[in-house]
């Protein structure tokens, strides 16, 4: 598109472009990286707005996914305890609801068979269930709890839940490299009740649409947390996963690394996989 | 037989237990790959040493103020055809250094599951919970309560069943067929917490010829309606918590006799989850020995997520808890009110606080009791439980409890 608008240039301009070109490839050749269509920067929001789609855009489809994690908790002064956990995710067709998961936990072995259903909303609140397998009970539990810690670690309820493109508002920042490829920097404020944030700063890289980055503001609109995503690797052709997170909590010193494997899609799970009862005998 | 508890051997074997349960697993039909199948049996369990200290002198000379147990129990799993049949045995046993009754062993579940479709079945030995409220478990008859392990009546044997489950459009059915009876535990003598009169278990009376024969039936109806989730139970048998009687034992002392009667009631259980609010109610009519009676619990639960901006909850409890017997209903909540608090400081420790009192408006007895609880590295988890009867007439049917309130620490080893 750039370069086709070049022909209705004027000879100035050209010049200007040229000049431009010379001075700042980094940001020009990120321009012409992106996906087309985008909004320019002369519209913040609509331009952030259309990034998170186009990211939302690429992971349509999965239908449902399978995957096992390992959480390692490291506290204050570097001591670590693990955590493993199996995630079950099915598609939601409907782009006006969540996606539906339930999380199985292995370790700690105190906590062996505990799972946890959650049918998530956009604004409103999520649908949760928790399964005790000591007492065989099924209890609904509140899903208010959004900036709780998620097992103790640094994630919170609301960094595992569906990142759905509803839940928030967007505002392009600027384009920037991070690492060997070119970011969009885009702001996202949490439109739904009890989050622990005022806003999420994302760094979307321009080939894959995938998050590289994240930086957590709390609800003093001081830096709480930053997210690195690393090690994607490529599902079925087309969907992206991060293998490795990596969370540092600036204000504790405290920090939690994910690592996912044993990733398959389109399982064939089906959403009475995902009832109250199919949540007893998960595992 | 295999359920049936053996109290009166004190050596326990946890190799015994292990070699029970696997032959037992490997007799039961697994078609063609059983070499195979036995090498996917996952194993998981704990080991969990206990000590007791109680405050008050005891009422009985076998009785002491201090007690030593240790309980295990181990978990084997194996699952085959896509996660849609599994097999799970696991045998519990705990020995007591003071009361041979406590040492005891059950099977909590021994059974064969097998998911079809929108279908689910399940046979063998087996674990049910119905219910909403957090003070008292009124709905939940499936299982007979263990309750040498836990006066809160939070422990359960495991029930023979034969369980047939289906989830469509319009809710979930379960229904229950319950071949065999377990009898609820009790202290010996030497035992505490007891009634000041022991319960002779040996001398049970039934009210059905058939005694612990009796084939009961067991249905249930649950759905979801957006906040509101909503059960209706159905249950015909053998009551699970008998009227204790006095009478004399064959060697002429005094005892309680339990006497099992044979019951119809039916169950209601609603929970409205209103963000942090949960609001709930269960109740009962049930028809035994010629009466009908109404049994109700309700209340909320409120949680206040992140208190003072730290990561920490503190969730409050408050249930009111009734019976239209009334107070000489041998059900020690006719008229009474449960307050709770429930401190989680959602540490990688997983520590939480409990606290709770419950009193009974007629009578102004007061139970009290502590919890305090975290995990010790990876596999150790640590559990201090104190409770406190105070304030207890003799008209109050926990009189025979007040005389022994205690403090005990468990720590188990997981493996």
């Amino acid at each position: 598109m750039a370069t086709k608008a070049l022909n209705f240039c004027s000879y100035t301009l050209g010049l200007i472009i040229a000049a431009l070109t010379l001075a700042l490839p980094l940001s020009i050749s990120a321009a012409l990286a992106e996906v087309p269509g985008l909004p320019d920067a002369s519209d913040p929001d609509a331009r952030g707005l259309a990034i998170a789609t186009e990211s939302d855009s690429r992971d349509h489809g999965f239908k449902d996914s399978q995957a096992n994690l390992k959480m390692i908790l490291t506290n204050a002064y570097g001591e670590t305890s693990e955590r493993e956990l199996r995630f079950l995710t099915l598609e939601n067709v409907d782009p006006n609801d969540g996606d539906w998961n339930l999380i199985v936990f292995d370790r700690p072995r105190d906590v062996k068979g505990t799972s946890l259903l959650t049918y998530a909303h956009i604004l409103e609140a999520d649908d949760q269930w928790m399964y005790l397998p000591a007492l065989k009970r099924v209890k609904r539990i509140s899903s208010t709890n959004k900036s709780g810690p998620f097992m103790g670690s640094e994630f919170a309820f609301e960094d595992f839940s569906a990142q759905e493109l509803g839940k928030y508002s967007y505002k392009w920042l600027r384009d920037e490299p991070c690492g060997e490829r070119t970011c969009h920097v885009v702001e996202q404020t949490p439109q739904y009740e009890n989050s622990g944030y005022t806003r999420q700063i994302g760094w979307t890289d321009t080939t894959d649409y995938q998050l590289r980055k994240s930086e957590f503001y709390d609800r003093k609109n001081q830096l709480l947390k930053t997210l690195e995503f690393t090690d994607y690797q490529l599902h079925l052709d087309k969907y992206w996963r991060a293998h490795n997170l990596k969370m540092t909590n600036h204000q504790t010193g405290k920090g939690t690394t994910l690592t996912w494997d044993s990733y398959a899609f389109q399982t064939g799970l089906e959403e009475k996989d995902f009832s109250k009862n199919a949540l007893k005998r998960a595992r | 037989m295999a359920y049936q508890s053996y109290s009166d051997n004190k050596a326990l074997s946890l190799a015994a237990l292990m070699a029970t349960s696997l032959t037992l697993s490997a007799a039961l039909p697994l078609q063609a790959y059983a070499d195979d199948f036995l090498e996917e049996v996952e194993i998981s369990g704990y080991i969990e040493p206990e000590l007791r200290f109680f405050s008050q002198s005891p009422n009985r000379p076998g009785q002491d103020a201090n007690d030593f147990s240790i309980a295990g129990e181990v978990t084997f799993e194996t699952f085959w055809d896509d996660s849609d049949q599994w097999i799970v045995v696991k045998p519990f046993a705990r020995w007591d250094m003071r009361d041979h009754e406590r040492s005891h062993w059950d099977l909590r579940e021994a059974k064969y599951a097998r998911v079809m479709g929108d279908w689910e079945f399940r046979i063998g030995i087996d674990k049910v919970f119905w219910g909403v409220t957090e003070a008292a478990h009124l709905i939940d008859i499936i299982n007979q309560t263990d309750l040498v392990e836990s006066v809160d009546g939070e422990e359960k044997l495991g029930q023979p069943m034969v369980q047939v489950s289906t989830t469509q459009d319009f809710g979930t059915f379960d229904f229950y067929l319950l071949p065999y009876f377990r009898e609820r535990t009790y202290p010996s003598a030497d035992g505490r917490p007891a009634t000041d009169i022991p319960v002779d278990e040996a001398s049970a009376q039934y009210e059905s010829s058939q005694e612990e024969r009796h084939i009961d039936f067991a249905a249930r109806y649950s759905n979801t309606f957006e906040d509101w989730d909503v059960g209706l139970g159905y249950f015909q048998g053998t009551a699970r918590d008998p009227i204790l009687n006095p009478g004399l034992n064959s060697s002429g002392q005094l005892v309680l006799i339990p006497y099992y009667a044979q019951i119809k009631q039916v169950s209601v259980d609603v929970q409205a989850t209103k963000e942090a609010w949960l609001y709930k109610f269960e109740g009962l009519m049930r028809n035994q020995l010629g009466a009908n009676y109404f049994q109700a619990s309700g209340g909320i639960e409120y949680t206040l997520y992140g208190i003072f901006d730290t990561p920490e909850d503190l969730g409050i409890i408050a249930e009111y808890i009734w019976d239209d017997r009334g107070e000489d209903s041998g059900n020690p909540f006719s008229n009474d009110v449960f307050a709770g608090m429930r401190w989680a400081l959602n540490d990688e420790a997983s520590t939480t606080l409990l606290g709770g009192g419950i009193i009974d408006l007629d009578t102004a007895a007061l139970s009290l009791s502590l919890e305090a609880e975290r995990r010790l590295g990876d596999d150790y988890f640590v559990t201090i439980e104190a409770r406190m009867f105070t304030n207890t007439p003799q008209s109050d049917p926990l009189f025979s409890y007040s005389d022994d309130d205690f403090l005990q620490l468990r720590v188990a080893k997981y493996f």
